[in-house]
């Protein structure tokens, strides 16, 4: 394909419309005699924000383990970008981590390095980028996550709870990654840090055209930032589509959830 | 990836105008490339950007744009764009929004001046570490007043797994490290007495190396590395979970409900271990009094119950007691002083184990001038 012809292709589709970057088939997990997943089947297409939502212990996080490798299921296919992810060798499995960024639930910073070392960290591992422009871009993270740059030199442990989760949002972007996984990104901010943070995803993932996977409880969250929902429930995904849609869904969990006091005040 | 290479050129177009043409992929993979010669060109910052032939660009591609055309001088104009590319303009202008106004430098003093900072901080800490010490010991005697006088609230259930964990598990180390102990003794007590051919003596070497030191030293510094670190550990987890908060919010005195028990379980056991530590080092001397010296036994036993009076026995037992309650104290005290983060909690069970070993050989010395002066 020559130069201009791959451009003029880019161009034409711009958000890679029905491409699929994570595929599920099957996942089955289980823990003792209790199953969290059976047979689930997901899909999360280019540029999409999918919203992943199910009541306590259906399985939200371990599906999130699962999509990134950190929990080997017991039966299931998982490919991200097109690999299994279970079957990687170590190199090929590096290049996929290089291209998404996961920030977990209570941040996950490392202690003893300095908010801005903790967005260097995957800098320094997978480029060869000088560190004085690697500063530059940590602060440059720090700022598009909402941080104000007084936060950058101190440690993890100084910082209060939403500027925390800010700065794992940080590193999880320190690559510019083409897949982001949030793992409940709102839980324990405050109305304002939380409706900051919606509109931050839903930003970001306009101008680099990310893909989201995001686990929450938030019902603003869904409504302001995802494309789709996904209800897991017994193990499977119960419903996916659009907010509207799902609403419309007649189980009883899933009116339950949306019809609640909370429910109606959010999506109204 | 294409043939072309991450690349700029700086031209002036007809009207006068620069123009900054940017080519190839410019994401974080790429950009290292064309920094420096970035940063070292000239663009004037009206330029025009020319995206014609741009790939692929994230953020960093895009910071090194908007970097090359003025953004750190606090211009806030849009940049002119010429060419088509599906995500420059709203990159460019997600980047442009976070842009760091000339990040700030941390300030730090000279060399000498930090060095005398630091002294000074050190010594105050060590100071501070002093009157924290003694004002833990005076919290930790109230408390166990107010439980001998009401010996109902002690929680004999945490005492009792703590005298297994921190004692009945530590028994096979400690019978184990003291039996070697007792046979290293014996075997440079066997060369050095036989030189003067006394090498029956070698019981009275053991025996009372072991009764009044070994035994009960030993022990003690076996438990501030075993046990000490382990009570930090967990009182300073505790303590980073809040869960002492917690315990104080519902009326639970964390001195009662986690030091007193582990002080308790630790005064009754170590004596023990300190006898069992006692018995296998004089076991060890024995053997190598059997094998390298032919003194059998039986005779070996008999020769002990002649020349070494019981004296012994009670001066090593009786430092037991007080070692177990400056490690257990030492302990509990650095796990209450854990902070909210991980660094902190290494820290701590760093000094707790030093602290507990030095204070078990300083007091090892005390007593020793005081038996001295005793004249037992």
């Amino acid at each position: 394909m020559s130069f201009d012809a791959a451009i003029a292709d880019k161009k034409a589709a711009p958000a890679g419309e029905g491409e699929v970057v994570i595929r599920v088939r099957g996942l089955t997990n289980r823990f003792g005699s209790k199953t969290v997943h059976e047979e689930l089947d997901l899909d999360v297409m280019k540029g999409e924000v999918l919203g992943v939502i199910g009541g306590s212990g259906t399985g939200k996080s371990v599906l999130l383990r699962s999509i990134v490798g950190l929990h080997t299921p017991n039966a299931g296919e998982v490919e991200v970008f097109g690999q299994h992810v279970s079957k990687l060798s170590r190199d090929e499995r590096v290049k996929v981590e290089r291209r998404w960024g996961v920030m977990f639930q209570d941040g996950a910073l490392f202690s003893t390095m300095t908010v801005r070392e903790n967005v260097m960290a995957p800098m320094v591992e997978h480029t060869k980028i000088p560190p004085a422009l690697m500063s530059e871009l940590a602060d440059l993270k720090l700022r598009l996550a909402g941080l104000e740059l007084e936060a950058a030199p101190k440690r993890p442990a100084d910082l209060s709870g939403g500027m925390r989760k800010r700065a794992a949002l940080a590193r999880a972007l320190s690559l510019d990654p083409e897949l982001v996984f949030l793992d409940e990104p709102t839980a324990g901010l405050d109305p304002i840090g939380a409706a900051k943070f919606d509109e931050l995803v839903r930003s970001l993932s306009n101008a680099m055209g990310l893909t989201v996977f995001l686990v929450t409880h938030d019902l603003d969250t869904l409504a302001a930032t995802c494309d789709r929902i996904a209800v897991l429930s017994d193990g499977k995904v119960l419903a996916i589509g659009p907010l509207d849609e799902v609403r419309e869904n007649p189980h009883p969990w899933i009116q339950e959830y949306f019809s609640g006091p909370r429910g109606r005040a959010a999506v109204r | 990836m294409t043939g072309i290479s991450t690349r700029f050129q700086v031209d002036t177009a007809e009207d006068g105008k620069q123009v900054l043409s940017v080519a190839g992929d410019w994401t974080i993979w790429t950009v290292a490339q064309v920094e420096e010669k970035l940063r070292n060109t000239k663009v004037a910052y009206d330029a025009i950007l020319d995206v014609s032939q741009l790939e692929k660009i994230d953020t960093s591609g895009a910071y090194l744009i908007d970097r090359a055309l003025g953004a750190l001088e606090g211009i806030d104009e849009k940049i002119p764009i010429r060419g088509e590319h599906p995500t420059i303009e709203r990159l460019l202008g997600k980047v442009r929004k976070a842009s760091p106004a000339a990040p700030p430098d941390p300030i730090r003093p000279p060399g000498f001046i930090a060095l005398l900072d630091r002294a000074g901080h050190g010594a105050v800490d060590a100071w501070g570490e002093l009157l924290g010490l003694l004002s833990f010991i005076g919290e930790t005697m109230a408390t166990l007043g107010r439980l001998a006088a009401n010996p109902h609230r002690i929680r004999w259930k945490s005492v009792v797994a703590i005298m297994e964990e921190a004692g009945l598990d530590a028994l096979p180390i400690v019978c184990f490290l003291s039996f070697f102990i007792g046979l290293v003794i014996a075997f440079i007590g066997a060369n050095l007495l036989a030189m003067f051919n006394a090498s029956v003596f070698t019981v009275e070497l053991v025996a009372i190396g072991m009764l009044r030191e070994f035994g009960a030293v030993l022990t003690a510094i076996l438990l501030a590395g075993r046990t000490d670190s382990a009570f930090t550990a967990q009182i300073g987890a505790m303590k980073m979970r809040q869960e002492i908060d917690a315990m104080r919010t519902i009326g639970l005195d964390p001195m009662e409900a986690l030091v007193a028990p582990r002080l308790i379980a630790l005064v009754l056991m170590t004596p023990l271990l300190t006898f069992a530590a006692t018995i296998s080092g004089i076991g060890g001397g024995l053997i190598a009094a059997w094998t390298a010296m032919n003194i059998s036994p039986q005779m070996f036993i008999s020769r002990f119950q002649e020349v070494v009076p019981p004296q012994h026995f009670w001066v090593g037992i009786a430092k037991a007691p007080v070692f177990a309650l400056v490690v257990a104290m030492i302990g509990c005290r650095q796990g209450m002083l854990v902070e909210g983060d991980v660094v902190s909690l290494g820290r701590r069970t760093t000094s707790a184990v030093v602290q507990a070993i030095f204070m078990v050989i300083a007091l090892d010395a005390m007593f020793a001038v005081l038996y001295y002066m005793l004249n037992i």
